[in-house]
C-alpha cells in the first residue's frame, strides 16, 4: 500500500514540474525575457517530449528496442495535417480542428503501429531494432511518393506519378513537397496540455493490470507464459499506445509547421535516434526524465548560439556528462545520499520510529 | 477421478528420446515427487505439461480435459501452475506485484478503465492487493510486499514463486526442485509450507527434488525416471527401497 503511495506521489511531481515550466515560460513571455527563437523552439520541444514518451513506453516498458519511431510521428504528421488541409474550409474553430486532425493522426499511427508490431513483435532485441529501422524508412519513403490531389471530379490518389488535377484541383499531399499550407495550429499550451494527458495514459497504463502484464512480459517472458499472460496481446497493446503517441507528436509537429515534407532529417532515422537519445539520457522508463532530456537536448544549441563553432563540442560535452550523471553506479549512489527525495525519505522513515 | 492423467507420453528431440512411455496418475490432494538422475528428463517432462514443448506421443489430461499440445498459456487458465528450477521472477516488480501478474486472469477489468481509473479500477485492485497480500502471508512475505522481487534473499524467491503460482488459482501445482540451493533449515521450513500449502488450499502438488530427505518427508507417492522412463513408481518407501531405484539413482 505504501510503494502505490509512493508512485503517486512521484507522477504528482512530474504533473507539477510539466505545469510550473509552463507557468514560468509564460511568465518569461510576457515580460519579453524570452527571445524569439526560443519561443519558437516550445512546440518542437513538447513535440519530442511527446515523442520521447512514447518511445520510452516501448523501450522501457515493454522492452524493446525501437530505432523507427520517427516513421510513427510521420504518419501522424501527415494523417493529421491532411484531415486538418481538407477540413480546414469545413470547420473554422481552430482549437476543434486540431482536436479532429490529433484524433486522426493518433489513431493512423495507432492503426500503423498495430499492422507493424504483427510482424515485427515476433523478433527479438537488435533483430527488432533493424526491422523498426526498415520500417521507419519505409513509411518516409511511401509518403515521399504519395500524391493525393482533390478537383471538381473527386480524389485522386497515386503513388509515384502525380495526375493531372482540374483548374480548381489542390493537392493535399504533394509527393515529395509535402502538404502545403497547413493551418499553424499549435502553440505552446497545446503542446504542454497534450503531454499533461500522454503523461496521464502512460503512468495510469503502467500502473494498471495491462502494464503489470507488459512489465512482466518484459523481465521474464517465460514465466509471464506460464502465469497465463497472452504474450501477443500485451506486445502488441505497448507498442500501438507506443506508436500512438508518437503520432499525437507528429501531429503537433505538422500543424507548427505551414508545410510538412518527410525528410531524413526531420523523420529519418536521425530523428528515431535522437528521440531514442532523449530517452537513454532521462533514463529507461522514466517518463519524467525523457521530458527534461528532451527539454535540454533541444534547448541546449539555441542557448550556445553565442558560443559559435563551439557549440556542438558543448552539446556532445553535456551529453556524455547528463548520460554519466544518470548511469555511473557511484553517482546513482551520490544522487540517493543527497537528493531532496531521499532525505524526504529519511525523514519519514524517522518519523515512523 | 486422477486430476491428472499422463498415458503414454513421449517426446524426440532429433534422435534423443528425451521422454519415453511415461504414464502417471495423480489424484486429487496428493503430494508426488519425481525424481531420477540428471538428464533423465524430469524438468522435460514439466515442460510438456505445461505446453512448453509438444508432446510426439503420448496424451495429457488435466481433470478429464485433454490438454495434449495446448499452448501454456492455456494449460496455466485450464489449471497448471509452476515454477522454474532457475528462479524465474519478474526482477523488477515489487514482491506485491509479481502476486498480482498472477492475479491477472483471474481479476480482470479493461485495459480502458485502467487508464481512465473508472470505478472497475479501483474495486479490482482493491480485491487484487487484499487477495495477494493473504497469499504473501501464507509464506511470511507480507512484510516484504514493497521491496523489489530482485531484492528478496534466495529462499524468499523461491517462496515468492510459489505464491505467484498458486495465485493463477491452479487444480494442480508444479514445483521443480523447489529446494535447490538452500540450506537444511530451509528445507525444513519449506517442507511446512508445501504441506500447509496443500492442506489450505486443497492442492495437488508434482514436485522434482533431489533432496532425498524432503522426498521422503513429504511426497506420498514417487515416480523415478531414468533416461526418459520410468524405472519405478508407487508408494514412496517401496520405491525407495527397490533395488532398481538404488542401483540407478540412490547408490548402493
Amino acid at each position: 500500500m505504501k510503494g502505490m503511495k509512493k508512485t503517486t506521489k512521484d507522477h504528482l511531481i512530474t504533473f507539477g514540474l510539466v505545469i510550473a515550466v509552463y507557468i514560468i515560460v509564460q511568465l518569461l513571455i510576457t515580460t519579453g525575457h524570452m527571445s524569439s527563437l526560443m519561443q519558437g523552439l516550445l512546440v518542437p520541444v513538447c513535440t519530442y517530449s511527446i515523442v520521447a514518451i512514447g518511445l520510452n513506453l516501448c523501450v522501457g516498458y515493454l522492452g524493446e528496442l525501437s530505432i523507427g519511431h520517427a516513421g510513427f510521428m510521420c504518419v501522424g504528421a501527415f494523417s493529421g495535417g491532411l484531415i486538418s488541409k481538407l477540413l480546414s474550409e469545413t470547420v473554422t474553430n481552430g482549437i476543434l480542428l486540431f482536436v479532429i486532425a490529433l484524433a486522426a493522426g493518433t489513431l493512423m499511427a495507432a492503426l500503423f503501429g498495430f499492422l507493424i508490431g504483427i510482424p515485427v513483435l515476433r523478433l527479438r532485441g537488435d533483430y527488432l531494432a533493424i526491422v523498426t529501422l526498415a520500417f521507419g524508412e519505409i513509411i518516409k519513403n511511401i509518403i515521399n511518393v504519395l500524391y493525393i490531389g482533390k478537383d471538381g471530379r473527386g480524389f485522386h490518389f497515386s503513388l509515384s506519378t502525380p495526375v493531372e488535377l482540374e483548374e480548381d484541383g489542390l493537392w493535399l499531399i504533394n509527393g515529395a513537397k509535402g502538404i502545403a499550407k497547413i493551418s499553424r495550429l499549435s502553440s505552446f499550451t497545446i503542446g504542454v496540455i497534450l503531454i499533461l494527458i500522454c503523461l496521464f495514459v502512460v503512468y495510469n497504463l503502467v500502473n494498471s493490470r495491462s502494464g503489470r502484464a507488459i512489465m512482466a512480459i518484459r523481465d521474464n517472458r517465460i514465466s509471464a507464459e506460464s502465469v497465463g499472460i497472452n504474450i501477443t496481446k500485451y506486445k502488441l497493446m505497448a507498442f500501438t499506445i507506443s506508436a500512438a503517441i508518437a503520432g499525437a507528436g507528429g501531429v503537433l509537429y505538422a500543424h507548427n509547421l505551414s508545410t510538412v515534407t518527410a525528410t531524413p532529417a526531420n523523420f529519418g532515422y536521425n530523428m528515431s535516434i535522437m528521440i531514442l537519445v532523449f530517452v537513454v539520457l532521462g533514463g529507461i522508463g522514466s517518463f519524467r526524465g525523457s521530458i527534461i532530456a528532451a527539454a535540454i537536448m533541444t534547448l541546449l544549441p539555441e542557448l550556445l548560439r553565442g558560443l559559435y563553432d563551439y557549440r556542438m563540442l558543448i552539446y556532445s560535452i553535456v551529453l556524455i556528462v547528463m548520460m554519466l550523471f544518470n548511469w555511473s553506479p557511484k553517482i546513482k549512489d551520490w544522487r540517493e545520499a543527497h537528493s531532496l527525495k531521499g532525505r524526504l525519505g529519511k525523514k519519514t522513515a524517522k518519523e515512523a520510529e | 477421478m486422477a486430476v491428472l492423467e499422463v498415458k503414454n507420453l513421449g517426446i524426440s528431440f532429433g534422435g534423443l528420446r528425451a521422454v519415453d512411455g511415461v504414464t502417471v496418475a495423480i489424484e486429487k490432494g496428493e503430494l508426488y515427487g519425481l525424481i531420477g538422475p540428471n538428464g533423465a528428463g524430469k524438468t522435460t517432462i514439466f515442460n510438456l505439461l505445461t505446453g512448453v514443448y509438444r508432446p510426439t506421443d503420448g496424451t495429457i489430461f488435466l481433470d478429464g480435459e485433454n490438454i495434449t499440445g495446448k499452448k501454456t498459456t492455456y494449460i496455466n487458465k485450464a489449471g497448471i501452475a509452476r515454477t522454474f528450477q532457475n528462479i524465474r521472477l519478474f526482477h523488477a516488480l515489487s514482491v506485491l506485484d509479481n502476486v498480482k501478474v498472477g492475479l491477472h486472469n483471474g481479476h480482470s477489468y479493461s485495459t480502458l478503465s485502467g487508464i481512465l481509473r473508472l470505478p472497475q479500477y479501483h474495486r479490482t485492485e482493491r480485491e487484487m492487493d487484499e487477495k495477494a497480500m493473504e497469499l504473501l502471508k501464507v509464506f511470511d512475505l507480507d512484510g516484504e510486499a514493497g521491496l523489489l522481487a530482485s531484492n528478496l534473499p534466495y529462499g524468499k524467491q523461491r517462496k515468492l514463486e510459489i505464491a505467484r503460482a498458486l495465485a493463477t488459482g491452479p487444480k494442480l501445482l508444479l514445483l521443480d526442485e523447489p529446494a535447490a540451493g538452500m540450506n537444511p533449515n530451509e528445507t525444513q521450513e519449506l517442507m511446512k509450507t508445501i504441506r500447509f500449502v496443500r492442506d489450505t488450499f486443497d492442492m495437488t502438488i508434482l514436485l522434482i527434488e533431489h533432496d532425498m530427505k524432503l522426498v521422503s518427508g513429504i511426497c506420498e507417492k514417487l515416480s523415478v525416471l531414468n533416461f526418459g522412463q520410468i524405472l519405478a513408481q508407487g508408494e514412496t518407501s517401496a520405491v525407495l527401497n527397490d533395488p532398481e531405484v538404488i542401483k540407478a539413482y540412490l547408490g548402493e
